[in-house]
């Protein structure tokens, strides 16, 4: 864990953002979990950080840190990604509060495209940064549209999509960003993280706010919430498997990056999860190509 | 031995102080003036205040210096640091009637009082590149005009058929409050207001292709220039403790009114319809496109058919910003290694199922419905 940052931004607000701005966000927060799984509008502003690259999970994090936090920021599951790296540094610049790469010493923990593996707690908040936040979308393009379909329930869209998957293809063919329905009534897209972590999201002891700046849009799974990925009786949602465990700390239940180490056709398989990978290696754990 | 890819801030750091470098280009050059910019590619930064939503050419000019002149990445540096202003209040609305003209032409009409001025214009240039142009030199002075009789007098076009009845009057709308679409989410269906500040702030080459796209028959609106003008406006702003208003300053505007082909119900006889453009500095070529896309999206409110996508109001303000689309469009590179995986592992499962279904005999892929 890094202390907090002696000399923050000066100029700006603690967070970045001015406190008017936090309070309508934080309203917005709250809305979202007294709903759960329902996508709030709210007044996403233009951030010092490009449309796409989590400016929906930044402002989340502005309107919900305080100073005695102590933040996580990963990307595809790693703390050192470059994406990750910019918005640890933002906050480390604009709010001087701790940042930390441990999932167990975070308070907040802001995500781009997994959950860590490492089981939450209720005394932590995972941020979600959140590119398309409307599960239908793909499926009929218009806001007004899909706005009514929710309001009705009417979520017959999603299934018919599902059984063409498996019509054409004789599995449903949805990897990542897989619908669930939250609290037995709205559906809502995970995120695009991959449907291998969507059982984490179920009965999870941590609060789970979504993020979505471009399209302004904020939801939540509030703790201990039911959270049920679609599927039918006869084809049960299955999650990914791999056929090797990770090949430098010999985890076999986690999600694995696949790297490519040579042009004849080289691969191995790491932990996405750079953290959790680390702290089993310093538990002892070695897969077959720890050094 | 595989190592894990570390290092993301050093190599930050690193691109950062390159990217400096590069912008600067070559030291034996002299380096650009902010000023400079601003005085002599006055019309890059017009553009930069308009999309960015923010008059301020001194910052606008620094922003394209900054950006090493990509017009959305200054935008973007514009529109960040006004998220960061205080705001005090709205400003009177502007009187365009009053504008200070420095450019006004109308098609509809050879001449109306105040008279056609030309001003400051391509229009009637060859496109010949002027090779002295490569040297320095001052331009010939232009010959001021003898201020005609009515010089001061320049009532809008739309004023003068709104007059006689011709063209339908300003909406109803106009003078409730108007909704402000950096503070509040867009609502569908939107009004014509936050629509007008989707198209001001929306990208050139967007609105402009839409607008052309009506012309060519994707929801035509059959439209005539009203008038163009171009010129300075004073910004007037009430505070609440003095209760009238104090002029904050002047800006330049462009505002362009197309006159639409006409509507009638069993109430109102037929008459021309409006459709209109605003931006700061000049910029023509934007407002006249936005006069063309704001008729377009009133097709319902006029009882138009909507089919063409300028008709469309989710699909024009949902696509029309250049820092939304370009951020959406960009982030595609950023690292999607965990959801990849996910799409190979089910490539390669359905392709192992296709394998072994050939080594069966069986058809490749079974019909859902047999």
């Amino acid at each position: 864990m890094s202390a907090a940052s002696a000399l923050p931004e000066t100029g700006y607000n603690f967070a970045y953002l001015d406190e008017g701005t936090k309070r309508m966000i934080r309203r917005a927060i709250l809305k979202a979990v007294a709903v759960p799984g329902y996508q709030v509008p709210f007044a996403a502003r233009e951030m010092p950080m490009p449309y796409g690259w989590g400016t929906g999970g930044v402002q989340v994090t502005a309107a919900i840190l305080g100073a005695s936090d102590v933040l996580k920021v990963i990307d595809q599951g790693a703390d050192d990604t470059t994406n990750a790296v910019s918005i640890r540094r933002f906050f480390g610049r604009t709010a001087g509060v701790a940042t930390t790469t441990r999932t167990c010493e975070a308070s907040v923990i802001q995500t781009r495209h997994r959950i860590p593996e490492t089981p939450l707690t209720e005394d932590q908040i995972l941020v979600y940064q959140v590119p398309i936040p409307e599960p239908l979308r793909f499926l009929e393009p218009r806001e007004t549209e899909t706005r009514q379909l929710h309001a009705l329930g009417e979520y017959g869209l999603m299934h018919v999509k599902l059984y063409e998957d498996i019509a054409r293809h004789g599995h449903i063919a949805t990897t990542y960003a897989y619908p669930v329905e939250v609290a037995g009534r709205y559906v809502m897209d995970p995120s695009p993280t991959p449907k291998f972590d969507n059982p984490k999201m179920d009965d999870c002891p941590a609060l789970q706010l979504f993020g979505a700046g471009r399209e302004k849009r904020i939801y939540a799974v509030p703790p201990y919430t039911r959270v049920r990925s679609l599927d039918f009786e006869d084809h049960p949602f299955r999650v990914q498997s791999f056929d090797r465990p990770c090949a430098l700390c010999g985890a076999a239940d986690v999600y694995l990056d696949e790297v490519v180490l040579d042009d004849a056709g080289g691969r191995m398989f790491v932990c996405s999860d750079t953290d959790h990978c680390e702290a089993r290696r310093a538990a002892g754990h070695a897969g077959e190509q720890a050094a | 031995m595989y190592v894990a890819v570390k290092g993301g801030e050093a190599a930050i750091d690193n691109a950062h102080r390159l990217l400096a470098e590069r912008r600067r280009g070559d030291p034996a050059v002299p380096e650009l003036t902010v000023a400079q910019i601003r005085e002599q590619m006055s019309l890059l930064v017009d553009r930069v205040m308009a999309e960015g939503s923010l008059y301020d050419p001194d910052l606008a000019a620094l922003a394209l210096k900054q950006a090493r002149g990509d017009v959305v990445e200054a935008v973007f540096l514009v529109r960040a640091y006004r998220t960061t202003l205080p705001r005090f209040g709205a400003s009177v609305p502007v009187e365009t009637g009053a504008m200070a003209v420095d450019r006004r032409v109308s098609a509809t009409f050879k001449d109306m009082p105040g008279g056609q001025v030309l001003g400051p214009t391509f229009d009637y240039t060859h496109r010949l590149i002027d090779f002295a142009l490569a040297a320095a030199g001052e331009p010939e002075p232009a010959a001021e005009a003898e201020p005609g009789p009515d010089a001061a007098l320049c009532p809008r076009v739309t004023d003068i058929l709104g007059q006689a009845g011709l063209l339908e009057a300003s909406p109803p709308e106009a003078g409730a409050p108007v909704g402000d679409l950096t503070r509040e989410a867009v609502d569908f269906p939107a009004d014509r207001a936050v629509r007008l500040q989707a198209l001001a702030r929306g990208d050139e080459g967007f609105v402009l292709a839409l607008g052309y796209s009506t012309q060519r028959g994707y929801g035509r609106t059959h439209p005539f220039v009203g008038e163009i003008r171009c010129g300075t406006v004073a910004v007037e702003f009430v505070p609440e403790e003095l209760g009238f208003s104090v002029p904050l300053g002047d800006v330049p505007l462009t505002e362009c009114q197309m006159v639409n082909q006409f509507h009638g119900s069993g109430d109102v006889p037929p008459q021309f319809t409006r459709g209109y453009g605003l931006v700061f500095g000049q910029g023509e070529r934007k407002a006249m496109a936005m006069a063309l896309v704001d008729r377009s999206l009133r097709a319902s409110e006029l009882g138009e058919a909507v089919g063409a996508p300028a008709q469309d109001q989710e699909f024009v303000l949902a696509h029309c910003d250049s820092l939304q689309a370009t951020g959406f469009v960009e982030h595609l590179k950023l690292p999607h290694y965990v959801d990849f995986q996910a799409e190979l592992e089910l490539v390669r499962r359905l392709r192992a199922e296709h394998a072994a279904a050939r080594a069966q005999g069986d058809a490749p892929i079974r019909e859902a419905a047999e």
